[in-house]
């Protein structure tokens, strides 16, 4: 048996499959994580996420110990509240995880991290901190609990649940800003490509939020949901996408590596200047559509006639264009066509830009 | 509880088989197993004329969760294959005893389907996994 959530007496209850991720037993789904799907991109679905670790990190020197811990640039972050997604490297470049920074006070910032990968985070962490001679404080909160709420009927559903000051303010929120609403945290992020909030709870108040947003009508989802919505919005999954052999440059995540301000030194900075001065990484990540029927899934082989091999790193069947989409990993010359082969037999997929879907709309033509 | 059907002789692989009147045979995925794969997606069912052995992988059911082979529960030669599947996967999650059923075989023996579980043995399969 798996590590549980504040919540998973409840999902049981309520008819969820439950299946092993990263070592917590999870809902997978409640019934049809097709429907599911499409309650996110149409209305509100909300999504278990307590297997999430939340760290607070507190001290003078927060910000700081941040700017040399995270590839992207926590300078960025001026305004309380604002949020900020970033990869964790090690020294050769490769990604330990990829978290979201929210900046709350000088001395008080939020990290959200990845269940799978919590322990070894927390470890890092704080051997940085003593390595470097950092007084930070790095505390896991496992007092709290955390629920997505996402659709475009989300914020108001969340906004609901609020007293009538908090709720407003929570609906005034941009994309990518938090505020603390009494012993909650609210923030405008999410991992849909829709827009919506997630709830940061004590883990006690777990059950009766999740029982309101239902009355609310809010939609339990899986993970199972969760995995296809992130697809579509072109979102990486760590494990999957990118782990600590894999850099950000060779991921799809080069936009979060803040080469400026040239003497901010992270960890893995070397490495990656390394590799652009060579002439830019040898591969890269792009999505792709299949054009024959089936399914793309991990680790099928990707052929690129007359240019090399790659592999499928996340695919699945896309419920939002009735087609299956991955990412793969793939020699950079890459052009616009590749095959994928698909128990033995060579399908035909098109390179496209990512995401695939975002706010309800496909983006790309089929 | 996933439904087993009286009628049916089952494989411990989560297949049925059904004896049609005009001796033919024909095969689909049991309750417990569409339930297990989720919404399905995509299914590739072996070609008319294809001969498969008993326990052979023949077919591939995919949801989104996941691939799945189907081993064939019984011996023959395929002589139709169901074509709305290609469209519509979904039959399979909505009747996989009826509407859902993945193909018929001509069985190489009239003792086909004898080596297969009834309802009852099948049902102690379930239960014994857990499910």
């Amino acid at each position: 048996m798996g590590r549980k959530t504040p919540l998973h007496d409840l999902h049981v209850a309520q008819g969820a499959r439950m299946v092993d991720f990263g070592g917590w037993d999870m809902p997978v789904n409640y019934g049809s994580q097709i429907e599911e799907h499409h309650h996110v991109r149409r209305d509100a679905g909300m999504f278990d996420v307590s297997h999430m670790c939340v760290v607070d990190l507190r001290g003078a020197a927060t910000r700081a110990f941040l700017s040399r811990l995270v590839a992207n640039d926590v300078g960025k972050l001026r305004t309380a509240g604002k949020a900020l997604y970033s990869c964790m490297l090690n020294a050769t470049g490769g990604v330990i995880d990829d978290l979201i920074i929210y900046f709350l006070t000088e001395s008080h910032f939020r990290i959200v991290v990845n269940a799978g990968t919590r322990d070894n985070d927390l470890a890092w962490m704080r051997r940085c901190a003593t390595d470097w001679g950092f007084d930070v404080e790095i505390i896991e909160r496992a007092d709290l609990a955390m629920i997505a709420v996402q659709g475009p009927k989300a914020r108001a559903a969340v906004a609901s649940l609020l007293t009538p000051a908090d709720g407003e303010r929570a609906l005034l929120l941009e994309p990518f800003f938090g505020i603390e609403c009494g012993a909650w945290f609210v923030a405008r992020t999410g991992y849909t490509g829709e827009d919506g909030f997630e709830v940061v709870i004590p883990a006690v108040e777990a059950e009766s939020v999740w029982k309101a947003l239902s009355a609310a009508g809010v939609a339990s989802c899986g993970l199972g949901a969760r995995d296809t919505l992130r697809l579509e919005a072109g979102m990486n999954l760590y494990g999957n996408d990118m782990d600590e052999t894999r850099h950000p440059l060779e991921s799809g995540l080069a936009w979060t590596v803040a080469f400026e301000p040239t003497e901010r030194d992270f960890v893995g900075r070397a490495a990656l200047e390394a590799i652009r001065q060579s002439g830019g990484s040898p591969m890269k990540l792009v999505g792709l559509l299949l054009q024959d029927r089936g399914v793309l899934r991990s680790h099928q082989k990707v052929v690129v006639p007359g240019v090399g091999e790659g592999e499928v790193t996340s695919g699945t069947f896309s419920p939002t264009l009735e087609r299956s989409i991955a990412f793969a990993r793939v020699p950079r010359a890459t052009g616009e066509t590749v095959q994928v082969d698909i128990r033995g037999k060579l399908l035909a997929a098109r390179v496209v830009k990512l995401p695939f879907v975002r706010h309800g709309r496909a983006l790309i033509s089929l | 509880m996933s439904q087993v059907l009286a009628d049916l002789r089952y494989a411990k692989s989560h297949e049925w088989a059904r004896s049609l009147p005009d001796g033919r045979i024909e095969v689909g995925i049991t309750d417990h197993a569409q339930h297990a794969l989720g919404d399905l997606v995509f299914v590739d069912v072996p070609q008319v004329g294809t001969t498969l052995d008993i326990g052979g992988a023949c077919a591939v059911v995919e949801s989104v969760k996941a691939a799945s082979d189907v081993y064939s529960p019984v011996a023959g030669t395929v002589v139709e294959i169901n074509e709305s599947l290609s469209g519509s996967p979904e039959l399979i999650n909505e009747d996989c005893y009826g509407k859902g059923w993945l193909y018929r075989v001509q069985p190489a023996s009239a003792s086909g389907l004898d080596a297969l579980l009834d309802a009852s043995a099948y049902s102690a399969v379930l239960a014994a996994e857990g499910g």
